[in-house]
């Protein structure tokens, strides 16, 4: 230890980051792959984000929008059933092949075929690895027409198109690297073939991915050479990198690491609300969680905030319906207020004694701070919670299997468009055991025709005003009797050392974008 | 002749008997940990498909995945791709799980045999100064630091020291391996980061590897060295309490003479035992210590696959593990033999 001690003392302990390179500390072991078409989890979107883009993408500054990405304009057809995108003829891949038709069919037609998680995306619009072919066309030299076969208007769609598994490949360089049947997978797993202000340089698997600037992108070449995503596990660890400037962001930072920060001048704590939504709910299936009062009464037994502003210092803010604050129609009433009078008075009505159940929980710090407020501010109310803590995959599997009593979990829409949560959490026209679903309402056997139909019909309707208020409706309904309880909605906070400028962290990963960073 | 005869048939039939042994042992543990794998209540389809998947593509990765067959079905596939050398693909990496332990595993045996070194080295000569010092000071002071060595969290202590040697102090390099300044210039060759950058010939490098190492090496050895000194104490007690002791006592033989002549030869074996299950328990995967450090090596990819429902590289890296248990234990118990006679 001595001689080891004496010889690093030779050295130089610490190396600044370049001027040129972002050093990010991250958890990135939620990632599975880069592949646009697999690539479904927070990491793995963000990574996406800044390697590819869509025909169209959301407006950073404005996500109900779409703006231009690789189509400098669309039109829609005069029967709504189809768009036609004219591509920038300038525009071309990292590689330096030119964009074309071809590789807008290519790109969407792997998603398609591959069938991997986010391929549901794509499959609203009707598509099947049969149809594809007719589905999205090449119109001209610069032109691609694409078709569906929803009863939905051209919004819907274009929100489907802007969101990650719309990402535009280069077909000339994928193809080159194909084995068998993967289209590409594999190989896009380690490599990137997009055009956006990143090309992906190194991905090591839980350790670091390293994106380089793509100087050719048709967005503009971002100003910094280099983002390193480091794996760092431990928010301890992370906080000491960022302090000793080995890292230049930190994104995982517990509430009380984060208020530590907050009193240095060198470093500084932005919040971004994020598009995730945290609730409590309720399986139907459990005869004693079936009573309307019980639900009632459980609006009234969360500390609201206590755990957003006491517990989390910030990390939830209270929000009540299950539209996250920035989609469009999203409800920001809260009329629920923590009460256990009330929800006492509520039971006692409704002849509900002693109620006791067991609720899931995901045993991250986090999600354990939450449980235990909840289980006391319950007990206060009369209600006695028990906590079944287990990993998130533990969780995941009991709620699909619809075995818990009641859980707590959030929910992160999978693409920006109010329809994306409207299906989670007020639609199911078949609750039967053998047909599983990924939604809320089926996951506590919560069956709701009505609702269901309000939800298609809001899907349809094309004004967008007339269709923000039929949203609204659905939030209400879900609000104020349904066995889910929407309790906060995520911000992310974010430690960044005070000479980095020009970071954006959106609602959801697909707004995490580093081409605008520089070091001052 | 025929004594060299049966000297040879001994040999062969020992080494028989231990490959058997070894052979068994592995299919034990892979049987226990396939069925712990598989009982555990846990969806592994879940961690492929993610959770938002539909019904047909979940069922489908389910096929592929075999698990629609019965559990001997499994296992006998299972054991068939470990014979061939394939122990599939792992769910979180994307990787072959052998790939993945080809890389993870050579951070763990790098940081754990700096650390085992350290922790032998000092460990033994402080157990051994602490048994001839029985109750003075000096046995009090090591009882007192090993005693700390075991009983304090290894993840309070690794960040403990983080903050100060590298936080405050900035004597040493930080969590990682390597700075990121070398991190992407350095070709992962062998993937012993120490091998890797002498034979880039950049020595600063080198020292920038060294010095990331210190801290885990150090932590981990502090503990392999509390357990090692503790054990060597009490056997040096014990073997100091025996008769033959008092006997060259009285025959005026000095302390010196005992404990170099008399008391280490005979404790050359359990000293051994020791040492090496330290080894593997650090071989183990000091996990915690992986963490804090965000050292990628095997405990931390054995860790996270369990958490993610990653089985395929939880069975790798537990049959990994099972092997350099195996194996640490067939080479103490043949260089006990070696250096003790009695256990011949």
């Amino acid at each position: 230890m001595v001689t080891l001690f004496t010889l690093t003392l030779l050295g130089a302990a610490h190396a600044a980051t370049p001027k040129d390179t972002l050093v990010v500390a991250k958890n990135i072991e939620d990632i599975v792959g880069l592949d646009p078409a697999e690539a479904f989890e927070f990491s793995s979107a963000e990574v996406v984000s800044n390697v590819y883009q869509n025909l169209i993408q959301y407006d950073v500054k404005n996500p109900n929008k779409v703006v231009p990405g690789l189509a400098d304009s669309w039109t829609v057809a005069a029967d709504g059933k189809s768009i036609t995108f004219q591509l920038k003829p300038s525009a071309h891949f990292a590689s330096g092949n030119d964009v074309r038709p071809e590789d807008v069919l290519f790109s969407f037609m792997r998603v398609v075929k591959l069938n991997k998680a986010p391929a549901f995306i794509l499959a609203q619009l009707g598509w099947t690895p049969d149809n594809i072919g007719q589905m999205v066309r090449k119109t001209g030299n610069d032109s691609v027409t694409i078709s569906w076969s929803g009863d939905f208007g051209a919004a819907f769609v274009l929100n489907l198109l802007a969101a990650r598994p719309g990402s535009i490949l280069d077909e000339k360089l994928v193809t080159q690297h194909q084995k068998g049947a993967d289209l590409g997978n594999a190989w896009l797993n380690q490599n990137s073939a997009g055009s956006g202000p990143y090309k992906l340089k190194l991905y090591k698997p839980k350790e670091v991915v390293v994106l380089e600037a793509n100087t050719t992108t048709p967005v503009g070449a971002p100003a910094t050479r280099m983002v390193l995503i480091k794996n760092v596990v431990e928010p301890a660890t992370q906080r000491l990198l960022l302090e000793s400037g080995d890292a230049d962001i930190a994104r995982d930072l517990g509430p009380d690491q984060l208020t530590a920060m907050k009193a240095r001048a060198d470093i500084r704590v932005e919040t971004y609300p994020q598009a995730a939504v945290h609730f409590i709910s309720f399986n139907q299936k459990q005869e004693k969680l079936r009573n309307p009062a019980v639900w009632e009464a459980m609006r009234y037994l969360v500390d609201y905030d206590g755990i957003a502003n006491r517990l989390l210092k910030g990390q939830m803010k209270v929000h009540q319906a299950f539209l996250p604050e920035g989609f469009p129609g999203a409800l920001k009433e809260t009329p629920f207020k923590y009460d256990p009078e009330k929800a006492k008075a509520i039971l006692s009505k409704a002849g509900v004694k002693d109620l006791s159940f067991d609720m899931d929980v995901i045993n991250a710090p986090r999600f354990m701070d939450m449980a235990q407020s909840l289980q006391a501010s319950m007990a206060k109310g009369g209600v006695k919670l028990n906590l079944l803590s287990g990993t998130g995959s533990q969780v995941i599997t009991r709620y699909r299997a619809r075995k818990h009593e009641a859980i707590m979990l959030y929910w992160g829409p999978d693409f920006f468009d109010p329809h994306a949560n409207a299906k989670a959490f007020a639609y199911n026209v078949d609750n039967s055991d053998g047909n599983y679903q990924s939604t809320t309402t089926w996951r506590n056997a919560w069956a709701v025709p009505q609702l269901s139909s309000k939800t298609m019909t809001a899907l349809k309707e094309k004004d967008p005003t007339a269709r923000a208020t039929a949203y609204q409706d659905l939030q209400r309904d879900v609000q104020q009797s349904s066995p889910i309880v929407v309790m906060f909605q995520e911000q992310s906070q974010v430690a960044l050392r005070s000479n980095v400028k020009g970071y954006i962290n959106g609602l959801t990963p697909d707004f995490v974008l580093y081409d605008k960073v520089v070091k001052q | 002749m025929m004594r060299e005869r049966s000297k040879l048939a001994r040999l062969i039939m020992r080494t028989g008997q231990g490959g058997l042994s070894i052979g068994l042992t592995l299919l034990g543990l892979l049987l226990v940990t396939f069925l712990i794998a598989r009982v555990a209540p846990i969806d592994p389809v879940l961690k492929v498909v993610g959770d938002k998947a539909s019904k047909e593509t979940y069922e489908a990765v389910r096929r592929e995945m075999g698990l629609d067959q019965s559990l001997p079905v499994q296992f006998a596939r299972y054991l068939k791709s470990v014979v061939s050398g394939e122990l599939g693909t792992s769910t979180s990496t994307g990787q072959p799980v052998m790939d993945d332990l080809l890389r993870y595993f050579p951070a763990t045996l790098e940081l754990s045999t700096i650390a085992i070194l350290l922790g032998v080295l000092l460990g033994i000569p402080l157990g051994i100064w602490a048994a001839c010092r029985h109750n003075r000071w000096q046995d009090q002071l090591i009882r007192a630091v090993s005693l700390l060595g075991y009983s304090v969290p290894v993840f309070w202590l690794g960040l403990v020291a983080l903050l100060v040697f590298y936080a405050k102090l900035g004597w040493v390099s930080g969590p990682g391996r390597l700075d990121d300044v070398y991190q992407y210039t350095i070709e992962s060759w062998s993937h012993f980061a120490l091998i890797d950058t002498l034979r880039s010939g950049d020595m600063s490098a080198f020292g920038n590897a060294l010095s990331h190492l210190v801290l885990p090496a150090s932590l981990l050895a502090y503990f392999s060295l509390a357990y090692i000194a503790r054990m060597t104490r009490a056997y040096v007690l014990e073997e100091l309490s025996k008769e033959y002791v008092t006997l060259a006592r009285v025959k005026g033989a000095s302390e010196w003479h005992i404990l170099w002549r008399h008391v280490l030869p005979n404790l050359r074996g359990p000293l051994l035992t020791v040492s090496a299950l330290s080894y593997a328990v650090l071989l183990e995967g000091a996990v915690l210590t992986e963490s804090v450090f965000s050292w990628p090596g095997i405990g931390l990819y054995i860790t996270n696959a369990l958490f993610s429902a990653d089985m395929s590289a939880v069975l790798g890296g537990t049959l990994l593990i099972g092997i350099c248990f195996v194996l640490l234990n067939s080479l103490t118990d043949t260089l006990s033999r070696m250096l003790d006679p009695r256990t011949r």
